[in-house]
């Protein structure tokens, strides 16, 4: 019989785009802050969405990371944002990035969608402009899919299992329910998990061309993401990422580690693309058995569930989804639980969104609050006719939770849920 | 262009490339850019590229190869120019 090993979070990095570092995250998230704003270039392009989530990312602050030889040449932002994020969470569990070491025992999952693609573009012209010479020794490891996973592995000096993983809108969280898995079968004592997106005009450009995306608050940018709105008008891409520290909970206590959150278990499903599900629609079967295998790995109910961290991304499946969890949990109209989602202020960071979410969650068991789900003053009639306005809170509660739900859903119809708790 | 004003240009071109900053202040031809100036050799690469676009001249391969010591790089690079004249 294999041994199992309770897991916990003990070292928290973000990069989102209504705030860079945990403290100023934090922050972020007890004003209800938006991380979103109009794009000139957007605009001049004739996208029809011209809103997104950017973090304010200092790129001159990778040089207190890495070393100068690897900062040189260093050109995508995605890979600089793992960096910042994997790094600040090392640190905050208490490591050093000079210490030498090769660490056996901690292994890294870290997932993105698409490698720099704006990175991509000066190789394109170089090679089309038969300047292929040109190009230098730094552009594949900046190309490879797992290129972040390569960086952060490298600067921290991680030693076990370093994968790179990618399941779309549902990467981040799948990420950590890995690592999660690693530790707790006794494969890892720690493991660096998390993920990284940018999203460069390209990609954009791509998104806005499925009409999926928000067009209608152009020019008033911190209102255009509006999850389990009536006036929810489509999502808004955002970059950004986040790292955590996950480590055995034996090997936490023993060195008295600051602990924000225990993992108590977490399942990755999919629907099939069947039964309603798609490319791009979720199997409704394929969520309610996810969330509900989360609840039954960690050795909870429905009822123990006090806030629920959504998906939601402010298009017309927020519905399904409320009714999805409602069905999981077995809980409705005023007895529905607490939830939010944190895309109504920094949009969707896609791959990156998992991790963010994460990092908030780990803050709110932490810090004992609940944020607030802002531009939500006209909530969905269909949503209000499952739970109550109460449930959906406009303003931050300081209140104690005990245990959240957290789900991501992504093209390809993946699911991610997991369950975390408060660390007694 | 003598070899001593190229050698103080190259060493601006080396420093983003090498940690070892005592090294590269007392670097004389003789200096092995690998074993010396502990530079990966991988990026060896993006040091002619450098020196290309600095010295505007164009370094083949067979040439590069020739390229371990900074003496050996100057020798190139007075060649190319010696070249585009």
């Amino acid at each position: 019989m294999i041994m199992e090993h309770r897991v916990v979070i003990t070292g928290l990095g973000v990069v989102s785009p209504n705030g860079v570092g945990v403290p100023d995250f934090l922050d972020a998230l007890r004003q209800g802050r938006s991380g979103l704003k109009f794009m000139p270039r957007y605009e001049e392009l004739n996208f029809n969405c011209q809103v997104t989530g950017m973090p304010d990312f200092n790129w001159e602050q990778l040089r207190d990371y890495l070393p100068e030889v690897t900062f040189h040449g260093l050109k995508g932002s995605t890979i600089g944002y793992a960096i910042k994020a994997a790094a600040d969470a090392w640190l905050d569990a208490g490591n050093s990035l000079a210490d030498g070491e090769t660490h056996w025992d901690t292994g890294c999952v870290f997932g993105n969608s698409v490698a720099d693609t704006e990175a991509m573009k000066r190789v394109i012209s170089f090679v089309d402009s038969k300047q292929a010479r040109k190009l230098g020794s730094r552009v594949i490891e900046q190309s490879m899919n797992s290129g972040a996973t390569a960086y952060v592995s490298g600067l921290l000096g991680l030693g076990g299992k370093i994968i790179t993983n990618s399941a779309a809108c549902a990467t981040g969280s799948q990420a950590v329910l890995m690592g999660y898995e690693y530790i707790k079968y006794g494969m890892a004592r720690r493991m660096v998990v998390g993920s990284n997106e940018y999203i460069d005009p390209y990609i954009f450009g791509a998104f806005d061309s499925m009409r999926i995306l928000s067009r209608k608050y152009n020019h008033e940018p911190e209102r255009s993401s509006r999850p389990m709105s009536a006036t929810a008008n489509g999502f808004v891409p955002g970059s950004g990422a986040a790292a955590l520290v996950l480590e055995d909970l034996d090997s936490a206590m023993a060195r008295g580690a600051t602990i924000y959150a225990e993992i108590l278990g977490g399942v990755n499903n999919s629907g099939g693309q069947r039964g309603g599900g798609s490319m791009t629609a979720p199997n409704p079967r394929g969520i309610v058995d996810c969330i509900k295998g989360a609840m039954d790995s960690s050795g909870v109910s429905g009822a123990d569930i006090d806030l629920v961290s959504g998906h939601l991304t402010a298009t017309v499946a927020d519905k399904l989804e409320i009714e999805c969890w409602s069905a999981a949990l077995d809980r409705k109209e005023a007895d529905f639980p607490l939830v939010n989602s944190l895309k109504s202020m920094i949009g969707h960071c896609l791959s990156a969104a998992g991790s963010i979410e994460i990092v908030a969650v780990a803050l709110q068991l932490r810090h004992q609050f609940v944020h607030p789900n802002i531009n939500l003053e006209d909530p969905h009639p269909d949503i209000l006719n499952m739970i109550s306005a109460e449930a959906m809170p406009t303003k931050c509660i300081n209140k104690e939770i005990n245990r959240v739900a957290k789900a991501n859903f992504g093209f390809g119809d993946v699911n991610t849920c997991l369950i975390f708790a408060k660390h007694i | 262009m003598d070899r001593q004003a190229i050698l103080d240009e190259l060493k601006k071109v080396l420093t983003p490339y090498t940690a070892n900053k005592g090294a590269l202040n007392s670097i004389n031809e003789q200096t092995d850019l690998i074993k010396d100036l502990h530079i990966n050799s991988a990026n060896l690469v993006d040091i002619i590229i450098d020196a290309e676009s600095k010295y505007d001249i164009e370094i083949d391969m067979d040439s590069a190869e020739r390229i371990s010591s900074v003496g050996s790089c100057i020798d190139v690079i007075i060649e190319k120019l010696h070249h585009r004249n």
